[in-house]
């Protein structure tokens, strides 16, 4: 098993509570990890990318290669379309949210972005956000996109929803199931469009 | 012995080691990507109940000497910077082979190429080198951990520091470690054995300097049979490959199944000359892959001095600036780039920026408005968020060089008639490196206007105790500023005409006036309220 993953989206966002759920399960798994984040200047709203390697041999890079990416999550449109050329042309997939974050003047028109994303041949883009705000809450937007690339992380679904209920447990069992919830929605809308 | 396997970032794993080996105290500036060592044991358990010595300094020479201080007494103590803390901490980095150590000393330098963070992509090895500094560059987490021990028993065995270089992309990256479950204990108070060293008197000096220079040679032979650092041989000699610390991981990921040139893997300095000899005499080519600038591939040509090609950074074969990746290192070692899915064109650039209720924006804006009314006003900027204000839509600041530069560039500008000189410096910035320099301009009266934008906190790193926080007029008053002239408002927008009237009538001024422009960072203040909300709900 070998999964290579970038995950993508603006500073501030929270890419890396995605990527700190699958580490807790791919840990539970007994895989080895590699988990490259960006800290610093650029989380000030700039763009941030982290590329998570999961694997049952050991991993040596941390940074993944041009081509070799099996998956592009991202909380934003355009930052998916900035790491396209890592995804492999065979087999490679993109599950992104569709709401623009807007922080830029030239940011490019919003059709444009969908006919990117459309005319590669293995994307989920859907409205994570509103999914969130109607499933759960507006803060769970992540744990929706989870769940939209959970059928394609090569990891038992049960084991994120056991990551999920151990990171929020802290916060109590509503925060819980609200992200369990939806967890569970994103899922379901992978799963439509993999078949 | 039991162990704990858990997924760490490479400052974590470096940290837990340093802890697990009987470090007695942490000393460093908060830089990224560095910063996580001094948080991982500011908040661990065995840390807080040894009373681990982690407070952060005011700036990486204070940090540097302070460590230098608890080595001094027979403790093991390490000093954590970014790669340009580097400079700042030269000279008693460099004075610490001469005095040499008693308890174990660690400088952990985090080199940052591709300057993700920082201004430069200087190299830290050519420090050490220079130095005569022994090195130890981890190639993965768990090389950072098991280093953290060895250093200090290298610094203990030769009684001289010793360097910890890593790069931002281990530094930042995560992997599974596996740790000692208990600490060992830390080590008692003891003095050095030799007194005169730590006296750097030319007399002292001069008889020192001999012995750094026959430990330096001696250190070249434990490198040549240190465990980190490899001569795996290989089918193909056609060509031979050093790979030095997390350069390692990119040539090996392109070869699953075992990599057929000879390889000279490097984790550990001063180079290892008869490992890299017999290389040469076995290949007709090296390829040297290295992370950050052409250290190794410079030193070999005076290591082999026969016809071997020598090819890495310098020679083209591979990027001369920039972090390595795995795809420039499969170019380099000849294989083809794998195929790729279409880049797509219309992605745009987006650049990092002042958060929505930074007070810094407030501090720009009435800026500006200032600016405005004077034919030709010059802004010099630091090292911080506000950096951020040279971009659209404030482009405010006129220079960005290092820290407290902006001080004392807007003097030297002064002295050079130039009239509006503005400083605008962050309150960390300030207490690290602006109040010699604000020193020097009050005891010329010089004709500038620093502007302090305090915020309460070390902004960029992510919000770290700053060591001037309520004492920033105080100490302008006590270097000796007029205390009319070192004012304070709030950075506000519904401050913003009087912060103009403030920033226009001290510009007005013809000699040195301070402004502190104070407003908590929007990033602790929310932090510090759901902290209050949290205590409250459970009061």
């Amino acid at each position: 098993m070998k999964k290579d993953i970038i995950l993508a989206g603006v500073g501030g966002q929270g890419i890396l509570s995605i990527a700190t759920v699958i580490g807790v399960a791919a840990l539970q798994e007994g895989l080895f990890i590699k988990q490259a984040e960006v800290h610093g200047m650029s989380q000030r709203g700039g763009d941030v990318q982290s590329n998570l390697r999961l694997s049952s041999d050991p991993i040596y890079s941390d940074l993944i290669a041009q081509g070799a990416a099996d998956l592009i999550v991202s909380l934003e449109p355009m930052e998916a379309l900035r790491y396209a050329a890592y995804l492999n042309p065979q087999s490679g997939w993109i599950v992104t949210n569709t709401v623009p974050f807007v922080n830029i003047t030239n940011y490019p028109d919003m059709a444009l972005v969908e006919a990117e994303l459309h005319r590669r041949p293995r994307v989920i883009a859907f409205d994570v956000d509103a999914a969130a705000k109607e499933i759960a809450s507006p803060r769970s937007s992540n744990m929706v996109l989870l769940g939209a690339c959970a059928p394609l992380l090569g990891i038992d679904t049960d084991k994120l929803a056991d990551g999920i209920r151990r990171i929020f447990a802290p916060k109590g069992d509503n925060i819980v199931e609200a992200n369990i919830a939806a967890f569970n929605h994103g899922l379901n809308v992978a799963k439509a469009v993999i078949k | 012995m039991q162990h704990i396997k858990q997924l760490l970032l490479g400052d974590e794993a470096l940290a837990l080691g340093a802890i697990n080996a009987g470090l007695s105290g942490v000393y460093a500036y908060p830089g990224t990507p560095s910063t996580e060592i001094t948080e991982y044991i500011q908040s661990n358990a065995v840390a807080k109940q040894r009373a681990i010595h982690s407070h952060w300094s005011s700036n990486e020479k204070t940090a540097m000497e302070e460590a230098l201080g608890m080595s001094f007494c027979g403790r093991r103590s390490m000093v954590c910077m970014k790669h340009v803390g580097m400079n700042v901490c030269a000279d008693p980095f460099v004075n610490s082979a001469m005095t040499g150590t008693n308890g174990g000393l660690i400088v952990v330098a985090a080199d940052d190429p591709s300057m993700h963070s920082s201004q430069n992509e200087q190299d830290s090895r050519f420090y050490s080198d220079f130095a005569f500094i022994p090195t130890f560059e981890p190639s993965n987490q768990q090389e950072a951990y098991d280093m953290a021990a060895d250093a200090f028993d290298l610094s203990e065995k030769w009684q001289m520091p010793v360097m910890l270089r890593m790069v931002t992309r281990l530094f930042h990256s995560r992997a599974v470690v596996c740790s000692d479950a208990v600490a060992a204990p830390e080590r008692p108070l003891s003095y050095p054995e030799h007194t005169r060293q730590w006296v750097l008197m030319p007399g002292n000096s001069k008889v020192r300097y001999k012995e750094v220079l026959r430990i330096w040679q001696q250190l070249q032979q434990v490198s040549e049979t240190s465990p980190y650092n490899k001569y795996i041989d290989g089918t193909d000699h056609s060509m031979g490959i050093i790979a030095s610390g997390i350069a390692y991981n990119y040539l090996m990921e392109n070869y699953p199944d075992g990599c057929p040139y000879p390889v000279v893997k490097i984790s550990q300095y001063p180079l290892p000359k008869a490992m890299i000899q017999r290389l040469a005499a076995e290949c007709p080519k090296i390829l040297v892959i290295e992370e950050g600038q052409p250290f190794i591939e410079d030193r070999l040509r005076g290591i082999i001095d026969h016809g071997t090609s020598i090819m890495g950074r310098l020679s083209g074969e591979l990027p001369r600036t920039g972090e390595l990746t795995p795809d420039a290192v499969r170019l380099a070692v000849g294989l083809p780039a794998l195929s790729r899915s279409d880049a797509s064109e219309i992605v745009a650039p987006r650049p990092p920026a002042l958060c929505q209720g930074c007070g810094h924006r407030d501090v720009y804006h009435a800026l500006n408005d200032v600016m405005a009314q004077y034919p030709n006003p010059k802004v010099f900027g630091d090292i911080g968020c506000y950096t951020l204000g040279w971009l659209a839509p404030f482009n405010a600041i006129d220079s960005v060089v290092d820290m407290g530069a902006s001080i004392t560039m807007a003097k030297g500008a002064a002295d050079a008639g130039q009239h509006p000189s503005i400083a605008v410096i962050g309150d960390s910035t300030f207490t690290h490196s602006g109040m010699t320099g604000l020193l020097d301009a009050i005891n010329e009266n010089s004709d500038i206007t620093v502007i302090i934008s305090d915020n309460l906190t070390t902004g960029m790193t992510g919000g770290q105790d700053s060591q001037g926080t309520g004492k920033l007029e105080d100490i302008c008053r006590g270097l000796g500023a007029d205390p009319a002239h070192v004012r304070t408002i709030d950075s506000l927008p519904r401050n913003h005409d009087q912060m103009m009237q403030l920033f226009k009538e001290e510009i007005e001024y013809h000699g040195l006036s301070v402004i502190v422009s104070r407003r908590e960072c929007i990033q602790t203040a929310r932090r510090h309220a759901a902290a209050a909300a949290k205590k409250q709900s459970k009061a």
